[in-house]
């Protein structure tokens, strides 16, 4: 089984580098784009066939490391 | 005085912190790999700073999970003094060691300056030999040193005197032009509510040696060494 797991900032976080990226997006004429938010993206296999086995298993990774929950939000699909 | 000094893969001021230990103050020093499990015989740790594990995923999250940690993690419950600068400071958050997160900085640009911070607590066993809204001069080498935490969190630590330098102008005024990288509320140092752990971003191991130009990082290592009555001639400082 595969984890395609995103984390991003929560909403409210002061998030600088999506800010320099609208700004640029801005600069080249996409003058409608705006609330850009940068996250993470990873890809985890799971040698799990257990679908509720391997979630609690993906949400336990989040929570302790690849996400710090004060600031970062997750969500994640298993394929 | 014995002070350990962690050395993860990836930290670079572990050699800077051992130098003003050892060679400035006088003290015995002994570097811990970070496999190491068990530590005995210590009387403070630094966490030094670096880019421990590349700062892969985020700061210090990935060092929080070296073997060591869960020593280090041991000898601060007992009351152990802890000391994290830059990294160290990360990877204290990470570790849930001290309050907060730590975001890039709103520049986005890596800062390497001097700047001024000002004590805002110094009955601490890390800052005891300043006096009070005394402002230090010390450098800043970071890109992720934008302190962040939740309100409650934030009114909690200020509270209970936890802040312990925050960035300031020359004359110790806490102003936002002031506030280099976007910490709330100016933050550049915290301190546990057991008063034995602190974690700041300047570097006081930079400037700890008047050949340096710069001794006012040094008040931090002599308060660490009072705290445990180690006088400043024991320190070999009488005469240096």
């Amino acid at each position: 089984m595969k984890a395609k797991i995103h984390v991003t900032l929560k909403q409210g976080i002061l998030d600088p580098q999506g800010k320099a990226i609208e700004h640029a997006l801005d600069s080249l004429g996409f003058n409608h784009a705006s609330n850009v938010r940068v996250g993470k993206y990873m890809e985890v296999d799971l040698d799990e066939t257990d679908r509720a086995k391997a979630d609690a298993q993906v949400k336990r990774m989040c929570e302790q490391l690849l996400a710090n929950t004060v600031i970062e939000e997750y969500r994640y699909d298993l394929q | 005085m014995k002070i350990g000094i962690v050395v993860f893969p990836g930290s670079n001021c572990d050699h800077d912190c051992a130098y003003v230990f050892k060679d400035v103050l006088g003290q015995s020093v002994e570097m811990i790999w970070h496999k190491a499990t068990l530590l005995a015989g210590l009387d403070a740790i630094v966490l030094p700073g670096g880019f421990s594990y590349g700062d892969y995923l985020r700061t210090g999250a990935i060092a929080r999970f070296s073997p060591v940690m869960g020593a280090v993690r041991a000898f601060a419950e007992k009351g152990g003094l802890v000391i994290g600068i830059c990294n160290g400071f990360q990877i204290l958050l990470e570790a849930g060691l001290l309050p907060g997160v730590m975001l890039r900085n709103t520049s986005l640009n890596f800062i390497c300056k001097d700047v001024y911070v000002k004590v805002e607590n110094a009955a601490t066993r890390f800052t005891h030999c300043c006096e009070s809204g005394r402002v230090l001069r010390i450098p800043i080498a970071h890109a992720d040193g934008n302190y962040y935490t939740d309100p409650v969190t934030l009114g909690g630590i200020k509270a209970n005197a936890q802040v312990i330098f925050r960035y300031c102008t020359a004359d110790g005024k806490v102003t936002p032009a002031a506030n280099p990288n976007g910490s709330l509320d100016n933050i550049a140092g915290i301190m546990n509510a057991d008063g034995n752990v602190l974690g700041m971003m300047p570097h006081p191991e930079r400037s700890a040696e008047s050949v340096l130009g710069n001794e006012d990082g040094r008040l931090i290592f002599l308060s660490m060494l009072s705290a445990f009555g180690t006088s400043e001639i024991q320190a070999g400082l009488v005469g240096a």
